[in-house]
């Protein structure tokens, strides 16, 4: 008969109309800004410098090694390396940037920098409500405006962050190993030549 | 009327000049068609004349949408080109990342782990039946059935997208594959929230299938409308689900069983009319082979790491040579073909997308047909203009 398929396609579209009223997993429009949607934990935007502790400015991790200024495909990044250095998380003396800039209206939200980055400093922001009135400035962030504590990034990424925070603490752990071990070597060495002279005195 | 046409069984060769004399008197109308068509899916132009309503020369202008890429790649890391490869076909950035990440592997000789490499057919099949769902969407909509079918395929896509996010951290510029595996690995919540997703997609294809295939009207302005010869096909190049309307039997996946697509048990959908429909009706049975491919993918995915842990990720100079990876993309075959001199860049970057090269054949499928079903053979070609123009 001409027109049953037509006829069958509708009956299909009667269905999806009644389901709509129905289904709870149908009734999916959310009334943005008053109502949100649960975030997706993976979920990435813009880059952010960790830090650790109180002070952002003392407790950034990024040493200014410039990996990710050179990696970043659309060259957002802009870094100053500092002149002085300053004890990282492990107390090793290093560098840190004098400046550290994003201009995320250029970033691409790849995520290249922090699969680079060998010092875990720099992640992945969810934060998406950026928008501002000025468009130079205002979308040029500097390391303030990009600093965020370790807990919030805890927040937002709790299982990546449990991942990294346990690969910073095994890495802390062998620099401190390393440091007594060298400390318990020049204990030894410096008690083995006293003992030595006498032997070769002999 | 002299019609070059490309219905008859020998072919003079796809390369002579297609040419149509105007019927009777008057004089042609000449159109331009885009940039800014609603049809067009973007920037595209069509510069079509027409002699009443039949069309008597089409001439696709497009690169309004140039970017640059290939040149970029050249003077950036092979890391640094991974994600702007998201950015050629956004509707499949999965499979675009995938074909890259092939060339470079062969480039480097670098292996890549099993699971990964499950992990890869599943991310390709999903993308190959959100593609196929929303291709099939956008083409019916270029029929005037604004927005039913294309509003239940984007239903369904909302869900693969949501997956894509849970994993990969975003909806289209996903960045996820790397040389020698993925960069994440797939959670075992994951993996059920895939299977739920993949349990759903069936009923989906059967609710499209009754929706439309039997639709008179679909029928009446798709049948022998922009066939498509197998010859001429062939000749031009052409891949992927339109080579497959054509009746050629050629599936990047069954022929070079790259990845590990060997193993999985599908079958190639042909077409026997080689018109719009058929190349309707490929890519709805595809998405029934898809999601067979997803459902074994998903059943003996192994555990294991997803990453090679000698491979680079910076800093890597592959020896001089050569290497071209190409996959079955949703569209057609997809390649990437590289050239190293040994430096930290490719020396060459070269992308074959099948958008651009399937889209050579509009003007001899157009060509004696109404004006108004140019743009429904325009959208049965499926192109994404990021992929046309690069």
């Amino acid at each position: 008969m001409l027109g049953e398929g037509i006829l069958k396609g509708m009956a299909e579209t009667a269905k999806n109309f009644a389901g709509s009223f129905i289904s709870a997993e149908r009734l999916t429009t959310v009334q943005y800004p008053e109502e949100r949607i649960a975030p997706i934990e993976a979920t990435r935007d813009f880059p952010f410098l960790v830090y650790d502790g109180a002070d952002w400015e003392a407790g950034l991790r990024c040493v200014a090694c410039q990996i990710c200024e050179k990696e970043c495909p659309p060259k957002c990044i802009y870094i100053e390396k500092s002149a002085d250095k300053k004890p990282d998380f492990t107390g090793k003396l290093q560098f840190y940037p004098a400046k550290f800039d994003i201009d995320i209206s250029v970033c691409m939200s790849c995520q290249i920098c922090v699969e680079v980055c060998p010092f875990e400093a720099i992640k992945m922001d969810t934060e998406f409500e950026l928008s501002t009135a000025d468009r130079f400035g205002g979308l040029l962030y500097d390391r303030k405006q990009l600093a965020k504590s370790n807990e919030h990034y805890r927040k937002i990424h709790p299982t990546e962050a449990a991942q990294v925070d346990a690969r910073l603490a095994e890495g802390k752990a062998k620099a401190d190993t390393k440091t007594t071990n060298a400390a318990i070597a020049a204990a030894v060495k410096g008690a083995e030549i006293p003992a030595r002279t006498p032997a070769g005195g002999d | 009327m002299a019609v070059a046409d490309n219905k008859t069984d020998k072919p003079e060769g796809w390369n002579r000049p297609p040419v149509m004399e105007p019927d009777g008197e008057g004089e042609l109308l000449e159109v331009a068609m885009g940039p800014h068509h609603p049809s067009t899916h973007g920037v595209f132009r069509m510069d079509v004349a027409l002699d009443g309503e039949r069309v008597i020369r089409l001439k696709p202008v497009f690169g309004y949408l140039h970017r640059n890429h290939e040149k970029l790649a050249e003077g950036m890391s092979y890391l640094g080109s991974m994600p702007f490869t998201d950015r050629l076909d956004y509707i499949c950035p999965l499979t675009n990342n995938w074909a890259y990440a092939l060339a470079v592997e062969k480039l480097t000789g670098q292996e890549v782990p099993e699971r990964a490499e499950y992990l890869r057919v599943i991310l390709g099949e999903l993308t190959r039946f959100q593609n196929h769902a929303s291709s099939i969407g956008f083409l019916i909509q270029e029929m005037g059935a604004s927005g039913t079918p294309l509003m239940y395929a984007f239903r369904e896509r909302e869900k693969i997208l949501d997956l894509f996010e849970m994993l990969t951290g975003a909806r289209m510029m996903v960045n996820y594959m790397r040389f020698g595996g993925c960069r994440v690995d797939a959670s075992a919540a994951w993996l059920d929230a895939a299977r739920k997703v993949v349990a759903g997609l069936p009923g989906f294809a059967d609710e499209m299938d009754r929706l439309l295939s039997g639709n008179e009207i679909l029928m009446a302005r798709t049948q022998g409308v922009g066939v498509l010869r197998s010859e001429l096909a062939v000749n031009a190049g052409v891949t992927g689900p339109m080579l497959r309307a054509s009746g050629v039997n050629y599936d990047i996946r069954k022929v070079d069983g790259y990845g590990i697509y060997n193993r999985f048990n599908f079958r190639v959908p042909l077409g026997d009319h080689w018109d719009v429909y058929d190349r309707y009706m490929i890519r709805l049975l595809e998405m029934r082979e898809s999601i067979k491919i997803l459902e074994q993918a998903l059943k003996d995915i192994p555990a294991g790491p997803v990453m090679d842990p000698k491979a680079k990720l910076r800093g890597f100079r592959p020896k001089p040579g050569e290497a071209y990876g190409r996959i079955e993309a949703p569209k057609g075959e997809l390649g990437f073909y590289l050239i190293s001199d040994g430096g930290p860049n490719p020396y060459r970057y070269r992308i074959r997308p099948p958008s651009l090269i399937n889209l050579t054949v509009l003007e001899d499928m157009a060509l004696g047909e109404n004006v108004a079903d140019v743009v429904l053979i325009f959208g049965s070609v499926d192109i994404v203009l990021g992929e046309v123009d690069r």
